[in-house]
């Protein structure tokens, strides 16, 4: 038995970024916006963190938007969505007709539906990089799901994407990607976490920090396989720091979760839903409605409104037919109105 | 030698060997009960075992084809079972009660089927 150390829960009423969740119509869109819970962002920015950042980074935390797209599975075409790849196309229609246009699109794993050869699973791949290119956005980011890349340990998917694990710096976030299919197994491993350490070691305890991962970093439903089986170092790793953001596919819904100061969200799929773990005795898919083709499946903005606005500001997106229909989910945030559905 | 002697020396050996039958027959009880399963893609066989509660029982794992994983995580088991190698679980369950075993190494695109129940009496 593999020795599980338990994560220590600390909560504080600090918080630098906080996700305020919205749901509309196929993924998710993040606001970042610096948030502090009980202090004030001018205590934030008097705390040295953003001339920290300033000086890391050539630039103070400052407005953007992102989106996280999560488990396309191209390829897939079955029951539970056989209009393959449409989901996904649409998400990326979405994306382009936003009216703010985001910095970046991060894929939070299961790009491509596992093949039985390598070389479909390579055709697979350039068609999720084909779709994907369509996208009109500054930067593009991934990392792999089980499908990708746990049966060769990530040897084609390395070929297509590049390295699993890797961090980068954008407006005072630092974003960090973290691997945990490609040893075959729900884990990071050792070598992965010390790296963490030092990745993170430069950086001062109130620094924004984004990560985004495949598989839930906590026990979500184990029977289930949705859990990663050293989240628990993981999440110690990360837990000096104040302000901690996970974000993480695999589950094909919404869930939001928190471990001390992090706080872990789960975005819909592009391919098909699964139910509610609370609920549903068994991981079936939720069967295929013709007459609501995209229902529970969506995209994430995330949004940062930079200096001296403490939130970062989430908005789910679900694909779904009266998306299309101009009265609500996109078509409220093309118009400029709020969008519903806060969970 | 008298007739009660030659009783006597009877007697001891008789009680010997039944003391010997007696210990070799507690030695075996002792030994732990061996549950085999095999895993292969998709399936594991059997797709059902029963254990008693507070008795100690040793779960014997082969793989016919690759790497699998077992995980069940209220037995405190999660282990991988490599082809080619017997991995042994030592387990003595302290509750009764149904619990699902689930393959966690991802082994191809029927992996999420590859389940078995463990049943503690």
């Amino acid at each position: 038995m593999r020795e599980k150390k338990p994560f220590k829960d600390k909560l504080d009423r600090r918080s630098f970024m906080r996700i305020m969740g919205t749901s509309l119509g196929i993924g998710a869109l993040y606001s970042v916006v610096p948030a502090l819970g009980g202090a004030s962002a001018g205590d934030f920015f008097a705390s040295g963190v953003a001339d920290f950042l300033k000086v890391r980074n050539g630039e103070a935390p400052s407005p953007f938007t992102f989106v996280q797209l999560s488990d396309p599975h191209v390829g897939f075409n079955g029951p539970p969505d056989p209009l393959g790849t449409q989901a996904f196309e649409n998400a990326v229609a979405m994306v382009n007709r936003l009216p703010r246009r985001p910095d970046l699109v991060i894929f939070t794993g299961d790009l491509t539906h596992d093949a039985p050869t390598r070389d479909t699973h390579a055709e697979r791949m350039k068609l999720f990089r084909s779709i994907a290119g369509r996208l009109r956005v500054p930067m593009l980011k991934w990392v792999p799901g089980e499908n990708d890349a746990a049966l060769d340990n990530g040897v084609l998917y390395r070929e297509f994407f590049g390295e699993t694990s890797y961090s980068f710096d954008h407006r005072g976030v630092h974003f960090v990607a973290i691997d945990n299919v490609s040893r075959g197994r729900p884990e990071v491993g050792a070598d992965r976490i010390a790296w963490l350490k030092r990745d993170l070691a430069r950086f001062p305890k109130t620094a924004p920090i984004v990560v985004f991962t495949h598989r839930p970093l906590f026990d979500l439903k184990p029977e289930w396989e949705w859990f990663t089986s050293d989240g628990d170092d993981v999440m110690n790793a990360l837990a000096p720091y104040e302000n901690v953001t996970v974000l993480y596919g695999h589950i094909h819904r919404k869930h939001v979760h928190q471990t001390g100061h992090a706080v872990h969200y789960a975005a819909r799929s592009l391919i098909f839903a699964f139910p509610d773990p609370a609920t549903a005795g068994d991981k079936k898919p939720l069967p295929f409605d013709k007459t609501q083709p995209f229902k529970n499946l969506g995209i994430r903005r995330v949004e940062a409104a930079g200096e001296g606005q403490p939130e970062l500001n989430v908005a789910d997106v679900e694909l779904s037919v009266r998306e299309f229909s101009g009265t609500s989910g996109i078509q409220q945030m093309i118009k400029g109105g709020s969008s519903e559905d806060n969970e | 030698m008298s007739k009660r002697k030659w009783l006597a020396g009877v007697a001891l050996i008789a009680g010997l060997n039944c003391t010997a039958i007696g210990w070799r027959h507690a030695i075996a009880s002792a030994q732990p009960r061996v549950v085999k399963i095999t895993a292969e893609k998709f399936q594991f066989s059997p797709n059902e075992i029963d254990l008693n509660k507070g008795e100690p029982a040793v779960i014997e794992l082969t793989s016919k084809d690759t790497t699998h994983g077992f995980l069940v995580r209220p037995l405190k088991i999660d282990t991988d079972i490599k082809a080619g190698q017997v991995t042994r679980i030592e387990v003595t369950p302290q509750s009764v009660g149904t619990f699902k075993a689930i393959c966690d190494h991802y082994c191809g695109l029927g992996h999420g089927n590859m389940k078995l129940t463990i049943v503690v009496k």
